[in-house]
């Protein structure tokens, strides 16, 4: 930290922060934890699904508030979160639903709340879509307008969806896991293979692959791997071998020492996974994690700079991903789920990143085509796109520039390593079967390429 | 004889060697053997896992190291209830440790373990002189102030100089280089001919990083990647450029074809088959069978070639001739060493007069020897060389195929050396 950001970040710096609008940042309610207050639901067109769901979850609800009279009623205590089931609506006017549940809400909301809107994947006609985008205005602004680390996201619902197919993303919504994840929406459908129970150790006995974690937020993706119970193998560059050693023997994992450019990187990941944990075994999460960065202007970019950034970031994961689907020993079960990383970078653009971005955005594109591609054995094809983390790259970041970044999303603080890897953890967990071709940005609801 | 269980080498890992008062100048023999053992925990998923025992050991060691491999096992992270134990035999250690847990896990003491080694030349020991230590003995047993006063005023000036190890055989006073100098002379070794050895250790060993063999046998150090020794672009030319170090102005021993002062350390994970199997490992090759034995330097015998009698003990016991190997691990203390072994072995004279055979050993084929590179590329931290070639060794058997046969020789100071036969499983 330099001392224009100690100074910053001190109780005087503070102080004078805040009169300049930089208010001091919300604690984040983080983990496996849901809000302390209540949380209230409101079906706006009679749907079950809110409440079923979060009967599976076993979370006790109370009604929403509606602003239908005179005056606006208000909360008498804080409340933890409101899910606003929106499915059926087709017509605008039902529209005002949102805004009477809302009202009250937007005051009434704990530190961290949360407010999760679930509407129609799929609807007909053009008012019904013109209510369906509708939805993602609301949900943007609202993500917006809260205050103190509280979020707002919308679930788009497959039309037979069921109360167990939604419920881990429910539950990730409510938690601490998705403290990071504001003003997004992505969509839960119907898998052809039911979705596994939900439990607080998900991974339990399952083998996950994470390249690129000797540090950073790949460390973290495999720390909250193991966390959840699963086995992990750690796979970087030998060069990383030290620091990959540390993170494998902390989480009782091992390490692969991988270069994953290389030609034969899938066979050996899948002979390293054989050789530890038997012929049977199967990988059950592979999260393409490694990344670099080769930053210039492209005035300034050769051939190496580009080609190198566009191998790492996305044409070795398009090389490993057949070989360990081929059913070989160690390769991917079925049911398996594979996350890539994406970037708001790659989303927006970003001056002097065309080859970041090129990759990054490749990510999307090849999440999903992917995940259409290998539904029918059950596995699930996800990305993140993290906005800006504090991590040992992004403090590299001159200081002023740094703090625009920070500052420019809606919870006002840069996002931990842990919210990138819990976000990872929920696409890993065999409860979110339903969720596949998405992308999700982890960014506070960052400005750019919103 | 047939043992009924057989142990197994699972995997190895060592750190990068480099130059003494390089990289690791600030890193104690404990901080190497530590992270040996951590890099190996890494690879085979042992973190909080008990094993039967680690043996360790070093050649340069501190007083206050008197429990080093059990300290290491501590600070690392292994169960620390696994026992360990430290072993000392020069150049011969590494090996002996591999060997010791082998032979435990085969008569059923042990189902796993590990052999390791570490050597610091730039953490070596600087003791002091035998007048000085016996003074300030006697003010430590001293009862009285005066005594004590008397015991310290012994002390005399040329007391207070440190003395540092040396590479010195004690009976004959004589550096090893010069040891080597005399037999390389002997048995008539060119220059040329050292040069070349030397030449093709760096070229291998260069060939085996760049093609990622080291991938899952070294895990980086202090930042250091890869053998700090290892000079991918040396030639014949500039090798033939440097002055003789050893065997005076005539001599063909330069610091090109010796080995370096190296720091590093190296460990070697051992089971028993099916323990292995059971416990979801690996199994690159199994111990065969192991020999050691010494000459006697002291009446004029060559200093390094105990080796050469170690060897055709071995092979008389399996019944096996020299060519009976897929490769050959000959570790390179000198260039001279290894051809003045090789010579040995094609001597009819010496296989008659020193090893009692009818007919000489023979010749080995000369692409079957060090194909990874060996000491005068990689360096030689003396203990640690041992566990470098049994996890090298073992995994070229493993890729040659189940049934491939290996044979190491490793001398050591003394007039020692300790061989053993791996093979692939």
């Amino acid at each position: 930290m330099s001392v224009l950001e100690q100074l910053l970040y001190s109780a005087p710096g503070q102080l004078v922060a805040e009169k300049l609008g930089l208010p001091e940042p919300e604690v984040l309610r983080r983990g496996r934890k849901l809000p302390a207050g209540a949380v209230v639901t409101a079906a706006l067109a009679g749907s079950t699904l809110a409440t079923d769901t979060l009967a599976l979850l076993g979370v006790p609800i109370d009604s929403a508030l509606r602003d239908d009279g005179a005056e606006p009623p208000a909360y008498p205590e804080r409340i933890g979160a409101l899910v606003i089931d929106a499915r059926g609506l087709r017509q605008l006017v039902e529209l005002e639903g949102l805004r009477a549940v809302l009202r009250p809400a937007m005051k009434g909301l704990e530190a961290s709340g949360r407010v999760v809107v679930l509407a129609d994947a799929e609807v007909e006609g053009l008012e019904a879509n013109a209510v369906r985008q509708g939805l993602d205005g609301i949900n943007r602004t609202v993500g917006k307008e809260l205050r103190h680390g509280a979020t707002s996201n919308l679930i788009y619902c497959s039309p037979s969806i069921t109360g167990a197919e939604l419920a881990s993303t429910m539950s990730f919504l409510l938690e601490g896991r998705s403290a990071f994840v504001d003003g997004q929406s992505w969509t839960v459908g119907s898998p052809l293979t039911p979705p596994g129970e939900l439990a607080t150790r998900p991974l339990l006995d399952r083998i996950v692959v994470v390249t690129g974690s000797a540090r950073g937020i790949g460390a973290r993706i495999a720390g909250v791997a193991a966390r959840d119970g699963a086995k992990v193998v750690c796979v970087d560059v030998p060069a990383a071998g030290e620091a990959l050693a540390a993170v494998a023997n902390r989480l009782g994992g091992t390490a692969l020492q991988l270069d994953i450019t290389a030609a034969e990187a899938g066979e050996r990941i899948a002979a390293h996974v054989a050789s530890r944990y038997g012929e049977q075994a199967r990988i059950h999460g592979l999260v393409h994690n490694a990344g670099i960065t080769r930053d210039k202007l492209l005035a300034n970019t050769d051939a190496a700079r580009w080609g190198q950034v566009i191998e790492v970031n996305l044409a070795a994961q398009l090389r490993i991903n057949p070989v360990l689907l081929d059913g070989r020993p160690g390769g991917l079960g079925d049911d398996a789920r594979i996350v890539s990383i994406a970037s708001t970078s790659g989303i927006a653009g970003n001056r002097g990143q065309a080859n970041y971005a090129a990759s990054k955005a490749g990510v999307v594109g090849l999440v999903r085509a992917f995940a259409a591609e290998v539904a029918e054995r059950g596995i699930t094809v996800n990305a993140v796109a993290p906005g800006f983390i504090e991590t040992d790259m992004t403090a590299k970041i001159p200081f002023v520039q740094r703090e625009v970044f920070r500052r420019t999303n809606s919870l006002g603080q840069g996002g931990d390593p842990i919210d990138v890897a819990e976000t990872i953890g929920y696409f890993l967990d065999p409860a979110s079967a339903g969720v596949s071709g998405q992308v999700i940005r982890v960014c506070g609801q960052n400005l750019v390429g919103a | 004889m047939k043992l009924p269980r057989s142990a197994v080498i699972v995997g190895g890992n060592r750190t990068p060697f480099v130059k003494a008062g390089g990289a690791y100048a600030q890193a104690s023999n404990l901080d190497l053997l530590t992270a040996a053992l951590d890099g190996l925990a890494a690879r085979f998923g042992l973190a909080g896992r008990r094993l039967d025992e680690v043996a360790g050991g070093a050649v340069l060691k501190h007083s206050a190291d008197f429990n080093l491999t059990r300290e290491a096992v501590l600070g690392s992270a292994l169960d620390p209830t696994t026992p360990a134990v430290d072993l000392q035999q020069a150049c011969g250690t590494g090996l002996e440790t591999v060997l010791y847990v082998a032979n435990k896990i085969a008569l059923g003491q042990a189902d796993s373990g590990i052999g390791a080694g570490v050597d610091s030349a730039s953490d070596a020991p600087i003791t002091v002189t035998d007048g000085l230590r016996r003074a300030l003995l006697a003010a430590n047993r001293a009862k009285t102030l005066p005594q004590r006063l008397e015991a310290l005023a012994r002390i005399r000036p040329h007391h207070l100089l440190p003395i540092a190890p040396q590479v010195v055989e004690p009976r004959t006073g004589l550096s090893m280089g010069e040891h080597q100098a005399a037999t390389t002379a002997s048995w008539g070794i060119t220059r040329a001919a050292q040069d070349e050895l030397a030449l093709t250790s760096h070229q291998n060993l260069a060939a085996a990083w760049d093609a990622g063999f080291f991938d899952d046998l070294v895990t980086a150090y202090h930042g250091v990647t890869r053998d700090g020794l290892l000079r991918a672009d040396t030639s014949a030319e500039k090798l033939a450029a440097l002055k003789p170090v050893f065997g005076g102005a005539e001599g063909t021993m330069t610091a090109g074809n010796s080995t370096a002062l190296t720091d590093g350390a190296a460990a070697v994970l051992l089971a028993e088959q099916s323990w292995a199997k059971a416990n979801g490992l690996p199994a690159l090759a199994r111990i065969v069978d192991a020999q050691v034995a010494a000459i006697d330097h002291t009446s004029g015998d060559d200093l390094l070639l105990a080796p050469a009698h170690a060897v055709a003990r071995l092979l008389e016991r399996q019944g096996m001739q020299l060519g009976d190997f897929a490769f050959y691990e000959i570790h390179e203390a000198f260039a001279g060493t290894v051809l003045a072994t090789l010579a040995a072995w094609e001597s009819a004279q010496f296989c008659s007069d020193r090893l009692g055979l009818a007919k000489p050993l023979g010749s080995i084929e000369r692409a079957k020897l060090n194909v990874h590179g060996s000491s005068l590329a990689a360096g030689h931290p003396f203990a640690a060389t041992g566990g470098r070639i049994v996890a090298s060794l073992a995994k070229t058997l493993h890729t040659e195929g189940s049934g491939a046969r290996g044979l190491v020789s490793i001398c050591a100071a003394g007039g020692q050396g300790v061989v053993a036969i791996l093979e692939a499983v």
